[in-house]
């Protein structure tokens, strides 16, 4: 067989695999959002849940989700972008820096309901944070720190070490370097981490039924007062995700429509995923563009 | 100038983080003090069993439409941690689908139980079995492995899919209470949620299982035991013997609060609607009362 | 002259920038540190009181069949044999990251190296987008499509690890492919001219330079794939059958070490045999994924260029 030969068929081979990813792709996204899109209407997305009567919406669900999120990342980001400068710029290589890597890695591989037990032991009962947004934020956290953690520092190790001795040349400081030319650089790959640990956010239940909640109070979208129980912005209410509603509307259930509620909460979830997604991605490019000065 | 900006961006961030974090453990410290002046708003937090939550957390959010000096939070979790919990005093109620007595490791009379509802359990058949009724001892030859083909309980001959729901699980305890007299249910397939459950069996053919009978849908086939139907007038009159309590657990007597709430759950306006919309048989409905120990009295 | 040396002697503003950033970033890791210490020290002590506490054989633990912590046997022990479960999780984590790695390694050229154009744009955001999409979705998807087919194919309730590996295998794909897609982008653009400049084709720059040049971020990103299919617990539960029995082959029922630990430890009272035996299913987990990933930094180790 000829070099050419050989690349042929591995193209071909890759093009095949590819296809077949494909299908499942289309076939998974395909069958979600079909099955959930006749249920989605305005009324389905701006009212609250119902428990045992049909016509329940998703409208807290959906905002708890995204507030979660967002504090989620406010907790994580910081410090895994922290320890990811360390690994990667200050870190020798010995066994200390192997240790918490591996420390790290392990620690992604931890079923979600042991994280949301330890979260509720610590935090909910032992911190008296009672059942929280906050408390699944922070339980969160530790399902998204292995995660970004190493796709922040793989991203920083991959700027050729040309661009920080440029930095030296220019009688820059190390930290100064790293916060001007490096994670400027490192951008997209940092993004493509914030972009898989959100989505694992959206896509968790387990640990957040023992953290943040399985009951979504009503909330009150008028009340900007972060203290007070009913307000939307408190951190302290307890609250049910999207995840979570579909975990718990597919299992113990008692609506009617359980259903289609559960496929509209999917379809709707796939979409809010897909919306973030994209921002995410437009914003870092252009982000991107203006730090690196590139076109 | 950007850099800086993308810079203080983060250090805002993470202030941000740990000024909520700050705050957060401020203000719930706070409520809790609260909780022993009772002037003010008082926090309720029950836990447990996630067949009964729905219930309570509908209940609860009609009885603080009413008394707003109540802050009600109602959470899953399982029976078990619901127990556990209302016993390390970490939370005022333990929601639970058995009884205390039952489960080891709980020390029943430091608690208060308080039932608020019955729930009826069927032995429910995919519908390709082709059978509708059993004899008691068939059922539990059934669940014992006894029995392994369908066509020897008079249906099509078609291999029995035993799936039975989790180990230490309320629902599980009490069909073993009522049906196997003792007995070891085979090692077979386990599910801990009725939704799941009803799913696999409307799916699986040759497959049985059973289910509270809110979850009985047209999927399934609920099995008639020696003729009797299982509906919710033969259980309160103790003819299905299938059935248990929903029990509000309490540390002690309930402190004021707590004993509002508990009373409205017995209430009519609970008892009367709500237990009944949501699939469950009120208290005040029953003609027979069982204890811990399974037996029936009149 | 006083001046001149002060200003000589002190640190100047880039060294004390320096300073502040090494603070910044040493916290950081100090805080990461304390928190997976925290969760380790929580689930070791746990997990070790089925042996300490309740006096349960660690070996018998760990090659056992029965399990059955409510019940106690003939001997009166405890019935708390893992074996099952052990060698289901490590059967379906292995199966998954085996049929998932080509596909994954195999869609990240092409979006890195084939059709860098049209493929980043479309396939990027759909892989990332799964990620997002709850267990209990797959799960369900798995229930109603991937049971009844081999069901349908093999006989039996359909439940077991072949279908536990095919739905592990479509919820690891997205994270082992989005890791690798950077891994290779990473890879210098030098590295790529000079291979093909001397006359390479594409495939053999890949086989003989990307992949091996990409090989230990390649590798975290099989790890990380292992790690999500190791610890997921709500989608395997619905489609292994969850019945602590031997697997003998791929289709009969079964259950790994998570599906047993979420659905029980609800169930269980805190402090009792049940429930520190699930604690102790956890360790098992932990110091499995350890293993596995030991094992995978010593391959990698050994196929690495050094650039």
């Amino acid at each position: 067989m000829t070099p050419h030969q050989s690349d042929r068929i591995a193209t071909q081979l890759i093009n095949l695999l590819v296809g077949i990813v494909v299908l499942i792709l289309l076939f998974l996204l395909g069958d979600i959002v079909l099955s959930g899109f006749p249920h989605i209407s305005w009324h389905f997305l701006t009212s609250p849940s119902s428990s045992f009567s049909a016509g329940g919406g998703v409208r807290d669900q959906l905002f708890n989700s995204l507030y979660l999120l967002v504090l989620t990342l406010i907790i994580s980001f910081p410090l895994a972008l922290g320890s990811a400068i360390y690994l990667s710029e200050y870190a020798g290589d010995n066994w200390f820096t192997g240790l918490i890597r591996t420390a790290i890695e392990v620690l992604s591989s931890l079923p979600s309901v042991v994280v949301g037990l330890f979260g509720y032991l610590l935090f909910v009962i032992e911190f008296h944070m009672g059942f929280s947004i906050l408390s699944g934020a922070i339980a969160l956290t530790f399902f998204n720190l292995p995660l970004l953690v190493r796709s922040i520092e793989g991203s920083l190790h991959a700027v050729p070490n040309s661009q920080r001795e440029a930095g030296s040349a220019l009688g820059l400081s190390n930290w100064r370097t790293i916060r001007g030319i490096i994670l400027p650089v490192a951008l997209p790959g940092i993004l493509t981490g914030i972009i898989l640990s959100a989505g694992r956010v959206f896509g968790e239940a387990a640990a957040l039924i023992y953290t943040a909640g399985q009951s979504a109070p009503l909330l009150d979208y008028s009340n900007w007062n972060p203290t007070s129980s009913s307000s939307f912005l408190n951190p302290m209410r307890p609250a049910e995700t999207l995840a979570v509603h579909i975990w718990k509307v597919n299992t113990e259930g008692v609506t009617p429509d359980a259903v289609s509620i559960s496929a509209g909460a999917s379809a709707v979830l796939i979409i809010v995923i897909l919306i973030f997604n994209f921002g995410a991605r437009a914003i870092g490019n252009q982000m991107y563009k203006k730090m690196t000065g590139g076109k | 100038m950007h850099k800086k900006t993308l810079v203080s961006t983060l250090v805002a961030f993470s202030l941000t983080g740990l000024l909520l974090g700050g705050c957060g453990s401020k203000s719930s410290q706070k409520s809790a003090s609260d909780d022993t002046k009772a002037a003010k708003v008082t926090k309720i937090t029950a836990v447990g069993s996630t067949a009964l939550q729905p219930l309570v957390e509908q209940a609860a959010q009609d009885y603080q439409a009413s008394n707003k000096n109540v802050n009600l939070t109602v959470q899953g979790g399982g029976s078990g941690t619901g127990l556990s919990q209302v016993q390390q005093g970490a939370v005022q109620v333990g929601n639970s689908d058995i009884f205390a007595e039952q489960s080891s490791g709980i020390k029943a009379d430091k608690l208060v139980d308080h039932k608020v509802a019955v729930v009826g359990m069927a032995p429910v058949v995919n519908p390709s079995t082709g059978v509708t009724n059993v004899s008691m001892a068939q059922l539990r030859d059934i669940f014992t492995g006894k029995i392994t083909n369908w066509k020897q309980v008079g249906g099509k001959d078609q291999k029995i899919a035993v799936i039975n729901r989790a180990q230490g699980s309320g629902t599980r305890a009490t069909f073993e209470g009522a049906v196997l007299e003792g007995k070891k249910a085979v090692t077979s397939q386990e599910q801990d949620s009725n939704g799941t459950v009803q799913k696999l069996v409307s799916s699986t053919p040759g497959a049985i299982s059973y289910l509270a009978f809110s979850y009985v849908n047209e999927k399934v086939k609920a099995l008639s035991i020696d003729n009797v139907k299982p509906t919710d007038k033969n259980v309160t009159s103790n003819k299905w013997t299938i059935w248990s309590y929903e029990h509000m657990y309490t540390k002690g007597q309930p402190d004021k609060a707590t004993e509002g709430f508990l009373k409205y759950m017995s209430s009519d306006k609970v008892q009367g609607s709500l237990v009944n919309k949501l699939g469950y048989i009120s208290i005040h409905d029953m003609k027979v009362t069982k204890n811990a120990k399974n037996v029936v009295t009149k | 002259m006083d001046d001149i040396q002060k200003k000589l002697m002190s640190p100047s503003k880039a060294s004390r920038e320096d300073i502040t950033g090494r603070i910044i970033s040493y916290t950081c890791i100090a805080a990461i540190i304390i928190l997976v210490i925290s969760i380790l020290y929580f689930i070791t002590s746990r997990g070790v009181a089925t042996f300490t506490t309740n006096h349960v054989n660690l070996w018998q633990f760990l090659s056992g069949e029965e399990w059955n912590p409510g019940t106690l046997n003939d001997h009166g022990q405890p019935q708390v044999g893992a074996l099952p479960m052990i060698v289901t999780s490590f059967s379906v984590t292995i199966l998954a990251a085996l049929l998932a790695t080509p596909f994954a390694i195999a869609v990240a050229l092409f979006m890195t190296d084939i059709a860098p154009k049209n493929g980043a744009k479309f396939l990027q955001p759909v892989i990332e987008l799964l990620v997002g999409i709850p267990s209990v979705v797959y799960g369900f998807i798995g229930l109603t499509v991937v049971v009844p087919a081999i069901r349908h194919i093999f006989g039996g309730t359909g439940s077991g690890i072949l279908a536990g590996t095919i739905v592990l295998f479509v919820m690891v794909l997205p994270t082992i492919t989005s890791l690798a897609v950077d891994a290779l982008r990473a890879v210098p653009a030098y590295f790529r001219s000079a291979s093909l400049a001397l006359g390479a084709t594409r495939f053999q720059t890949i086989y003989k330079v990307l992949l091996r040049a990409a090989m230990p971020r390649l590798l975290t990103a099989v790890i990380f794939g292992m790690a999500r299919a190791f610890g997921e617990a709500l989608a395997v539960q619905m489609v292994i059958g969850n019945a602590v029995l031997m697997p003998h082959n791929l289709v009969t029922p079964t259950a790994t070490l998570t599906s047993q630990l979420t659905t029980n430890i609800g169930n269980t009272i805190m402090g009792t045999l049940p429930n520190n035996a699930l604690w102790s299913l956890a360790l098992i987990l932990l110091l499995m994924s350890l293993v596995f990933n030991l094992i995978i930094r010593y391959i990698g180790k050994r196929g690495e260029i050094k650039s």
